[in-house]
């Protein structure tokens, strides 16, 4: 890890850090969410490159992940910061505030998952029309596929 | 394995449509502004004219609507847009329509299959897409390709930049009123698409770039194909020079046009030629090197004031770096493998399957289920004519993705259309989305 | 009497001429939405060239349009869009369908995409390919001119 992670892993001993496939990757618990956000932003860290979220659905004890890419161009360094939401309270404090290069993924993230971003300034849906119901990306929604073969005629197994 | 796919069918054509009138994604411009929020929303406070004056009465403003379906050919974007007279107070982009659920159908179909899907996002520039996606898929499986198959990669994936930012300079030059500009891009871009034709087996959305290497060598003859492009391009880029940059009325709608500050690109995570225009020197090929381009000489042209004409400039001058890339891979490229010779990722050539029961076996695991890759997450970003281009896979041992979302670079240079049109007047508008290059689907993917 | 008309005479019907003329100036509308109308501008540029046809204006008023070529895929949000242009050309017009996504939703079989862009307007030619080529487009367009010449689509 570069000095200034292992200067903010001194800092934040609490969270784990780790290495996955090369990149640096930083477990963080909700509360200290935008508290640690602020300090990589001070450290250097002036990009946020991706706001995302993954549905684990049954395989982890926390249903929701949202992963915040960041980017540091004085450093170049790229760090990833992972948090796990509970199934029945998604909610996460907003980046936005931060970088306002977040806006538009942490709605996508509300409009594909239905993960709530506190603070955010228009949390609103981007991608699905206005009044679409349900989140699309979550693994309980299904994909939608028409059948195929024959649309319109009687179904030939 | 089909049912578990389709577990909503969704029967259509069964009711009769009814028309109505849309209002579709006509969210209200907020009507409390503040300098706060501005603050918020861009990083710095504005003390000057973005701070709206109270004395102006609300009805001497008018909320237009410029899209989803307008002339100017950036696809399918809705902006909204508050005007006092001729002068844009507020706008609002807003997406959406041409969401196709990629990131959904990724899940769907095998890592192999990954790049059709993937390459449809942004489709001026597919080859970098697929790069993306088989750069993490590489990652998880803890491969590295043959360097052949790293220098096809970025001899195709500089070219495509070039075609890409010939559509740029097309559309922005047709958009501002110089129509030849659209004649001459796309007339060149028939060259190297030619070639990618000659190559991929398609004009565009090639399904070249394969987790593992690339699909195909390079057909025998290459080297004059793209010696004839290398011949070519630069006389004409000379020749665009000659139509616009001496031209008092290219000038004028491109100079002082539709300006964003370094600051501000960096607190909205612009990247790529956006970026750069505003001076600041961050480019992934130099800072994140992939693929082996690091072995090859080129500069990363920079603008100054961020306006219109220095993102037109950048465009041109990238074009050239890139032609000197594809010179220097022309010239360098290592004879070897195109794609990497493991047994459990590359399918084994057709012949050996009608000898060899382990290539028979091997193929058809390939072709039906797909290789495994082993679980784990990981975010490869790569340097697209548009600005970072990233894909964020997550895997967990089968031979699907679980995840897999692309972190598009027009989705977030959008978000500084309202930064770069704020005060000015509506006809730079379209000047001003045009050198923002966006390509909705890349942005909604 | 004379059995032969003199040679700087043309004789035909209403229907023959207004087809002839309905073809040889279509003006289409621009309804670009994807990577399909990528390849619908290089149809309209030098290489291949809507010029020849009478077809490189591409009206942006669908109010001056009549054809409508849906370049694309046609997302749920885009659909009522698609319609309400679509009602806004004037009679006649045509609608061609380019594209693998615009004809059957392609190779996106999901919640995001109308299936077939005929599930909103009525559609006279489908022009497959993904993308399809600008001489597969230029086939659609003169097979469309074929058929409107030969009356096998009335309006």
């Amino acid at each position: 890890m570069s000095p200034i992670l292992e200067g903010l892993a001194a800092e934040f001993e609490t969270l784990t850090w780790e290495e996955s496939h090369g990149q640096d990757v930083v477990h963080v618990p909700r509360e200290q969410w935008l508290e640690l956000a602020t300090a990589l932003k001070e450290a250097g860290f002036e990009v946020c490159a991706d706001v995302t979220a993954v549905d684990w659905m049954r395989k982890r004890p926390e249903r929701y992940e949202v992963v915040a890419a960041l980017l540091s161009m004085q450093h170049r360094l790229r760090l990833r910061m992972v948090v796990g939401l509970e199934r029945d309270d998604p909610v996460i404090a907003s980046l936005t505030p931060l970088w306002p290069g977040a806006n538009f993924a942490e709605r996508e993230v509300w409009d594909m998952f239905g993960i709530r971003f506190e603070g955010h300034p228009d949390l609103t849906r981007i991608l699905m029309p206005d009044d679409w119901e349900g989140h699309p990306l979550l693994k309980d929604f299904a994909v939608g596929a028409v059948p195929v073969q024959f649309k319109h005629a009687h179904q030939v197994d | 394995m089909s049912e578990d796919r389709t577990l909503d069918i969704w029967v259509a054509g069964t009711e009769e449509p009814e028309f109505q009138p849309t209002d579709e994604g006509a969210q209200e411009i907020a009507h409390e502004e503040s300098e706060a929020r501005l603050a918020d929303q861009t990083g710095r406070v504005f003390d000057d004219d973005y701070v709206f004056d109270d004395e102006v009465a609300d009805d001497e403003r008018m909320i237009v609507n410029m899209g989803p379906q307008h002339p100017s050919t950036h696809g399918v974007l809705r902006l909204q847009l508050e005007l006092e007279g001729e002068v844009i107070r507020r706008s609002k982009p807003i997406i959406g329509y041409l969401h196709t659920g990629m990131e959904k159908t990724a899940e769907q179909l095998n890592f192999a299959q990954g790049p059709t899907n993937v390459t449809r996002m942004d489709y001026l520039a597919p080859l970098h897409c697929e790069l993306a996606y088989s750069l993490a898929v590489e990652r998880l499986l803890d491969i590295e390709v043959p360097p052949r198959a790293a220098a096809i990669r970025v001899l195709m994936t500089e070219l495509n930049r070039v075609a890409s930012h010939l559509v740029a300079l097309a559309t922005n030059g047709m958009d501002i009123g110089a129509l030849s500009m659209m004649i001459y891009g796309f007339r060149e871009r028939e060259s190297i698409l030619a070639f990618f034709e000659k190559t991929t087996g398609l004009r565009m959305n090639h399904n070249y770039v394969r987790p593992g290497g690339v699909a195909a060598d390079l057909p025998p003859g290459w080297k004059d194909d793209v010696a004839a492009i290398l011949a070519d391009l630069p006389g004409r880029f000379d020749m665009y020079d000659e139509l616009l940059e001496e031209n008092p009325i290219w000038l004028a709608r491109t100079r002082g046009v539709g300006i964003i500050e370094p600051d501000e690109a960096i607190a909205f995570s612009i990247t790529g030629p956006a970026l750069r225009a505003t001076g600041v020197d961050w480019d992934l090929r130099k800072a994140f090197p992939y693929s082996g381009i690091e072995q090859y000489e080129f500069d990363v042209p920079l603008g100054a004031r961020g306006d219109v004409y220095d993102r037109y400039r950048v465009r041109v001058e990238e074009m050239r770096e890139s032609l000197k890339i594809v010179e220097q891979v022309m010239d360098t490229i290592p004879k070897g493998d195109f794609r990497v010779d493991d047994r459990k990722i590359t399918p084994p050539p057709r012949a050996r399957i009608d000898e060899s029961m382990e290539a028979l076996i091997h193929h058809f695991k390939l072709f039906t289920e797909g290789f495994k890759v082993p679980a784990g997450e990981t975010y490869v970003a790569v340097e697209s004519p548009r600005g970072e281009l990233g894909c964020y896979l997550v895997s967990d041992g089968e031979a699907r993705p679980y995840r897999m979302h692309t972190r598009a670079p027009s989705f977030y240079n959008l978000q500084a259309l309202p930064i770069a049109m704020a005060d000015s007047l509506v006809a730079d508008t379209v000047a001003t989305i045009a050198s923002m290059d966006p390509v909705m689907g890349d942005v909604d993917r | 009497m004379a059995t032969t008309a003199p040679g700087n005479l043309l004789m035909t019907t209403v229907e023959r001429a207004a087809n002839w003329a309905r073809t040889r100036s279509m003006f289409p509308a621009t309804f670009g939405l994807a990577c399909c109308a990528i390849e619908m501008m290089a149809t309209g540029a030098a290489h291949f060239d809507l010029a020849r046809f009478g077809m490189e204006v591409f009206r942006a008023s669908p109010r001056q349009a009549d054809l409508m070529i849906v370049a694309g895929r046609v997302s749920q949000k885009m659909a009522p869009v698609l319609r309400q242009v679509y009602d806004q050309m004037p009679d006649p017009k045509w609608v061609i369908s380019m594209g693998a996504c615009a004809s059957t939703g392609g190779m996106f079989n999901n919640y995001a995409l109308v299936q077939g862009v005929d599930q909103v307007v009525p559609v006279d030619i489908y022009v497959p390919g993904c993308p399809p080529g600008p001489q597969s487009l230029l086939h659609g367009i003169l097979t469309l001119h074929d058929k409107i010449m030969a009356g096998e689509i009335r309006r």
